[in-house]
């Protein structure tokens, strides 16, 4: 039955996957061979996302179905299980920009990744960066802008984080639809990205995993 | 005789707009006095000029150039997108300096930045603007979010205005909240009945609603007439607008501003067919939108600023199903009325470039962000006229030399033969204002057809 499960998340039939979930359940299954099949179908998903056979539609679906899921087991969900992490990610929308959605996918696929994401969210300070490298202690930041505004507070949130002395502890990414090498060397960023694939690549290289 | 509207064909409606354009007349309907002879022919030329690219006949006499900013012209100007959006002098100031410093051959139009106070008696939820969730100066951004319900489908085709006015607008409009009461105009029918189905302007929240939209038309005419003055005397300075108006193809009508990006790329599984034919029902209407905003203003270049088409969003089979059909549509609709549609391919659309030449020659032009511009140039610009590509990354953070560089291989490579016009590809608010000039010189002083 899991097998059919991960099929069925994998290939996007969400209505069959949710039955499946339902009669596992009461089949007695139990929650953690559900979000293992789960978490297997997510991987293929997100496989398939970095092949170019899969785009917007289905991870935005898959993460629909992901959440569907959770909420139906969450009743008999003890806790929720730890999972191994390859490392630890902080990301978020440069200071005066609030667009959101490249930012969500790529933390979405970090995720599936298996990676440990902290979303700082939109709109964020050069400090909230800085704080969140001090706390959360991630190997990896990635910053998000789309406008020609977003260049700029990219360089000043970096140089926040260097004047802070946390440069060396971590690599940076710049991410958005008008990222070149260019403004990767305008901002002092270790790399720059156009698409979530690039972040997951980009993560893998510096964390492993 | 000569042949009514009609009776032309769709390249007659084309020339014969574009000869309208040629003879510009002032409000009054007279013959447009220009400020000095030498005014007079450089609109007259920049006109030619960039007829001669989109109908890819003859050869212009040179690469014409035109830009495209976003909020540049202000911020170089010293002032904020806020006192550009709520101070209309210093905006259309603002606006004319640019021109005049930067003298492309054609502009945008000083309207970009929008009338801030328009958008806050109407209270505006779906954009961010300065003073309103965004800092005084940095540009309007939107919100997206499901400003159409998924089981809203049917409602939106069975009478997508009454959906538009009684479900759309109060959710976009805090101020329009009070259209949620109205019926259908449809229910106008005959006596009986009559009072009953208008009783709701009665109505303290209705009548509300209709003071802020009285109020708001007040405001949106102030500022047109301080931006129409602006644009008419640039035109008598022999600075054309490039823009008549613009439209949307269909699937980003539906994902931009109704669905949202979630939403319609959801609906691609959970319920394709009223997604589809949803975009069927919009298709005339966008159409009627081109067409419309051609004839108001005399111009037949509509703008067509496309987004979740573009690489990455959706799969190819995707793209052919779900986005481009629609889109040709409003484009064929266009073109018939003699109207130029002008598509911005926003992002990358190297993986689309095949599917959408499929379009007939001389009848459109594309701006180019940052797709491949030499792929595109063999492909989409066999039948179309291509518009772009210098980066907001070089203008930004380059050089005036990388810039002439660059622009020089665009001229070389892509203005071969025609069917090209100098510009940036994506709107921009920050540059060095010596790049922007690098591009407009290069264009002028290494464009021309021998």
């Amino acid at each position: 039955m899991s097998k059919k499960l991960v099929n069925a998340i994998a290939d996007m039939r969400e209505e069959e996957a949710l039955k499946l979930v339902k009669e596992m359940m009461e089949g007695g299954s139990g929650p953690m061979a559900i979000l293992d099949a789960a978490r297997e179908a997510m991987d293929i998903v997100g496989q398939r996302y970095e092949k170019g056979t899969y785009f917007l539609p289905e991870l935005m679906l898959a993460g629909e179905m992901l959440n569907q899921i959770t909420d139906i087991i969450k009743p008999e969900l003890t806790k929720m299980p730890e999972v191994e992490r390859h490392g630890k990610v902080v990301i978020g929308t440069v200071e005066g920009d609030i667009h959101d959605i490249g930012k969500n996918i790529v933390g979405f696929m970090l995720d599936v990744n298996g990676f440990e994401v902290l979303d700082l969210g939109i709109d964020v300070p050069p400090q909230k960066f800085t704080e969140a490298i001090q706390n959360f202690q991630p190997q990896v930041v990635g910053l998000s802008g789309f406008l020609t505004l977003a260049f700029d507070t990219m360089k000043e949130t970096i140089e926040a984080i260097q004047a802070a002395g946390l440069r060396d502890q971590v690599k940076i990414m710049v991410g958005g639809g008008q990222m070149d090498d260019q403004v990767r060397a305008h901002t002092g960023a270790d790399a720059y990205g156009r698409d979530a694939m690039a972040a997951v690549k980009l993560t893998k290289d510096w964390i492993g995993g | 005789m000569e042949k009514t509207w009609a009776e032309m064909s769709a390249d007659e409606k084309q020339e014969a707009n574009f000869q309208k354009l040629l003879s510009p007349k002032d409000p009054a309907g007279n013959d447009l006095k220009f400020q000095s002879p030498e005014a007079e022919a450089n609109y007259k030329a920049s006109i030619t000029r960039i007829k001669d690219a989109i109908q890819m006949k003859k050869l212009p006499d040179r690469v014409p150039v035109t830009i495209l900013p976003s909020m540049f012209p202000y911020l170089n100007a010293g002032i904020t997108v806020e006192e550009a959006m709520y101070d209309y002098d210093k905006c259309t100031a603002a606006f004319k300096e640019f021109i005049l410093e930067f003298e492309p051959d054609m502009h945008i139009g000083a309207s970009v930045a929008g009338p801030g106070k328009f958008y806050e008696i109407l209270d505006y939820k779906l954009y961010a603007w300065p003073g309103h969730g965004v800092a005084p100066e940095h540009s309007y951004q939107c919100l997206e979010g499901e400003y159409m319900k998924a089981d809203e489908y049917d409602a939106l085709m069975q009478d997508p205005s009454n959906f538009w006015r009684s479900v759309y607008m109060p959710r976009i409009f805090g101020a329009l909240e009070g259209f949620k009461m109205l019926n259908p105009l449809t229910t106008i029918l005959e006596m009986y009945g009559l009072a009953i189905f208008l009783l709701q302007y009665g109505l303290p929240p209705v009548q509300a609603a209709y003071k802020a939209l009285l109020e708001a038309g007040a405001e949106a005419l102030k500022w047109i007439g301080a931006m129409g003055s602006v644009d008419g005397e640039l035109t008598t300075l022999g600075y054309p607008t490039i823009l008549g108006g613009f439209t949307k193809a269909p699937f980003d009508v539906i994902g931009d501003t109704l669905r949202g990006t979630q939403g319609i790329m959801l609906d691609i599984y959970r319920q394709p067919d009223k997604l589809l034919a949803a975009m069927e029902t919009l298709t005339p209407i966008m159409i009627g939108m081109g067409v419309g905003a051609a004839q108001q203003t005399g111009n037949p270049l509509i703008f067509m600023p496309l987004h979740k088409g573009a690489d990455g969003f959706l799969s190819d089979e995707q793209f052919k199903k779900f986005y481009w059909p629609t889109f040709r549509q409003v484009m064929m609709g266009l073109i018939s009325e003699g109207c130029v549609p002008f598509p911005a391919l926003e992002g990358h659309w190297d993986s689309r470039l095949k599917v959408i030449q499929d379009i007939p020659k001389g009848k459109t032009i594309w701006m180019v962000d940052q797709s491949d511009m030499v792929k595109a140039k063999e492909t989409l610009g066999k039948n179309a006229c291509l518009i772009g590509n210098v980066s907001s990354s070089m203008l930004s953070l380059g050089t005036p030399q990388e810039v002439r560089d660059y622009a020089k291989k665009l001229i070389d490579t892509v203005g071969k033969g025609g069917g090209f016009i100098m510009s940036n590809g994506a709107f921009f608010d920050q540059a060095k204002p010596e790049n922007v000039k690098a591009m407009v010189e290069t264009a002028k002083e290494y464009g021309a057809y021998k």
